[in-house]
């Protein structure tokens, strides 16, 4: 009795597998760092990239998707070895996420190698965006040297004259300094590099103090934000002297800043006030959800689900055909939350840049970002004339 | 003006030390005395700017929550020692290395499943948020706090070591052990008492760092390798070793940082002083450490044997 009861239920899955259930999932591999000190980067992405799958019943563009979340821990050799699990276990067609830049470089040469596409959101490092670019790799951040060329731009149109730059000692550092530099061609009053495990800025604002500049830029990540904001403001520098930064100060480490922050000018591609109407859905269902606000990391990933959505749409899942998939992929025909949004010949985005102020929220108890002015319209990544792609 | 500003460094350097001193005095005890290597002593540390942080943002009293932080992390140092380094005092480093790895590991979980990923928010007490004028250069108020603070606990510290009975059996111990176990010490609870001890004191370095520094899991583990310093350069086991050697490894560090790409920029272009002028900083108080190591192997104010 049991046997052919067991024989019964194999032949109906036998024909609903070839009728009704025909569509198969599309798997994707979604690599972030969910643990250590970039642990809240990690997690905001893939709230901000759950956020329209879970929207539309586990389907982007009507296609049903599982997503596999992988941990990478912050370190590219975890990196390397979740990335191997996605490909060699779970066969995924698609890598997503992919929280800092050497993550992303640990893991490139070998997803594109095996005709993976990689949808990254945030780390995007120069390599990626010039010679190394490629028909699988797209990225909906922006250039890791962008927001510091904009806030370049920005010192200069504002007339300052004697500029500080303060940024930690390591790669991304010296990227953003760089990028600065590109923009603002003055010499710089003083140019200080940090060291990344430094507690305390104090010997260095003091220095900063003494050299009087009229401004200040700034790129401090995370945690390191938290520490150079509140630092700045116990100097009594707040209100004095304008201080410009990107990546400091974001809607994950606000919380931690509140008013010390308030006057602070953020550089950013995408801020929570844009008033745009997929923005605004944006913003409300993420907080509904996540009570709080959105950062520019879940904005980008965001972002991310929805290009992919509508990729998938165009080819209906069929992922078979690579070159159907990246023109679909590259006519980006989705509603960004940054309002305008379209892709370079290197698959970077072409997208403007905003000045923002940290204020306090007019109606509740919390801090957030106000758009002031745009820095650069239609920014274009400093790299992509050596990008070979058409 | 230099000169002013050079006061100011030096300020700098004293509060960084008085900072570091905190962190050490517990540490260099604990390895004095039971040849116990605590990595996650910095794990204490991360727990008291958690406890000071939760408790000040609740109940609005800065004194509540340095009472709250040391009384916790005395407590959860206590129950720590006695449930799992006990195991580890007869075994050789290397096990208590990897056990207390593993205590970091296991704290900064923690903190993250019961405060979260992100960083958490402690102001600065009140009447200490702003900065004042000191001879034309404007310095923060509350590092005067931070800096009176550890001073008295310093003081504190001395008359505990130096004038009580439970300060003269620690020096004992970290002279000689077995002797003082032979003369019917009860060594075991001693040193309970001051890893709880030194644990409050990691604490309390917490929560004044609280309001300076970034409150978020893993917070402790970039200290604990410069305060390992500290008591390599002070000499392990030694209170008087270990503030020394905090305030040299917090002048050296702070005045490293300015002056070294200043210096540089003397000799070459200033984007490569400025580059490798920081790099070289960061690398400072190694470098002293291996100059105390190869003039005096045992630290520069060692226990009497």
């Amino acid at each position: 009795m049991r046997i052919i009861y067991a024989t019964l239920m194999l032949a109906i899955g036998i024909v609903f597998n070839n009728g009704v259930f025909a569509q198969e999932s599309v798997k994707i591999g979604f690599v972030g760092t969910f643990s250590g000190t970039g642990a809240a980067f990690g997690e905001d992405m893939y709230d901000g990239f759950m956020l329209p799958i879970e929207r539309n019943g586990g389907k982007l563009g009507g296609v049903p998707v599982q997503v596999i979340r992988k941990d990478s821990e912050f370190k590219p050799e975890v990196a390397n070895q979740v990335t191997d699990e996605l490909l060699d276990r779970d066969h995924v067609s698609i890598i997503a996420g992919v929280t800092f830049s050497n993550e992303m470089l640990a893991i490139y040469q070998k997803v594109i190698g095996r005709g993976v596409y990689i949808i990254g959101s945030n780390a995007s490092p120069s390599q990626l965006a010039g010679a190394q670019c490629s028909p699988f790799y797209f990225n909906t951040n922006a250039q890791n040297d962008q927001r510091a060329e904009a806030a370049g731009k920005y010192v200069t149109e504002k007339g300052y004259k004697r500029v500080y730059a303060m940024v930690p000692n390591y790669q991304a550092g010296k990227d953003f300094m760089a990028g600065f530099k590109r923009y603002f061609k003055q010499p710089l009053v003083g140019e200080v590099y940090t060291s990344l495990s430094q507690l305390d800025f104090q010997a260095e604002l003091t220095q900063l103090t003494a050299a009087n500049p009229d401004a200040v830029f700034a790129f401090y990540p995370g945690g390191l934000g938290v520490q150079f904001i509140r630092q700045w403001r116990q100097a009594g520098l707040a209100g004095r002297i304008a201080l410009v930064t990107a990546s400091t100060v974001d809607m994950l480490n606000l919380p931690a800043l509140r008013e010390d922050a308030v006057g602070v000018v953020p550089v950013a591609p995408w801020g929570p006030d844009f008033d745009n109407p997929q923005n605004k859905e944006f913003v409300a269902e993420f907080e509904a959800k996540y009570k709080r606000l959105p950062s520019e990391y879940a904005a980008s990933a965001y972002d991310s689900a929805n290009l992919l959505g509508s990729a998938l749409a165009k080819v209906k899942g069929n992922l078979t055909d690579k070159p159907a998939f990246t023109a679909a992929l590259e006519a980006a025909d989705f509603k960004s939350v940054k309002g305008k949004f379209k892709f370079n010949h290197n698959h970077m985005p072409i997208q403007n840049f905003y000045v923002f102020q940290i204020v306090k929220d007019s109606n509740i108890d919390r801090y957030t970002y106000k758009t002031l002015s745009t820095a650069m319209a239609d920014a274009i990544d400093a790299y992509q004339a050596a990008c070979p792609m058409k | 003006m230099i000169w002013s500003l050079f006061a100011v460094q030096i300020l700098n350097g004293l509060q960084y030390g008085v900072l570091l001193f905190l962190l050490a005095a517990g540490l260099t005890l604990v390895f004095g005395i039971m040849n116990f290597v605590n990595l996650a002593h910095g794990s204490f540390y991360m727990l008291g700017a958690y406890i000071g942080a939760a408790v000040y943002t609740a109940s609005g009293s800065f004194v509540l929550a340095g009472v709250a932080a040391v009384i916790g992390t005395l407590a959860i140092g206590i129950v720590v020692e006695r449930s799992t380094l006990i195991m580890f005092y007869s075994r050789d480093h290397l096990y208590q290395v990897l056990a207390t790895i593993g205590l970091i590991l296991f704290f900064n979980e923690i903190a993250r499943m019961v405060w979260g990923p992100s960083a958490i928010y402690m102001r600065a007490p009140q009447g200490f948020t702003g900065a004042i004028n000191l001879m034309g250069i404007l310095y923060p108020s509350y590092r005067f706090l931070v800096i009176v603070v550890g001073l008295v606990v310093a003081s504190g510290l001395y008359v505990l070591i130096h004038h009580t009975r439970i300060g003269m059996l620690t020096r004992a111990g970290a002279a000689n052990l077995r002797m003082v176990s032979v003369l019917g010490v009860n060594i075991r609870l001693l040193n309970t008492v001051l890893f709880g001890l030194g644990a409050a004191l990691a604490g309390l370095a917490g929560l004044m760092a609280a309001p300076i520094v970034a409150v978020q899991p893993g917070m402790g583990d970039n200290v604990i390798i410069t305060v390992l310093v500290v008591i390599v350069v002070g000499g392990i086991g030694s209170i008087r070793g270990a503030l020394y050697g905090a305030l040299i490894v917090g002048m050296v560090d702070t005045v490293g940082r300015v002056y070294l790409p200043i210096l540089l920029s003397q000799f070459t272009e200033r984007d490569i002083a400025d580059a490798a002028g920081s790099a070289l900083a960061s690398m400072l108080i190694y470098l002293v450490m291996a100059a105390v190591l190869a003039v005096r192997p045992k630290g520069l104010f060692p226990v009497a044997q």
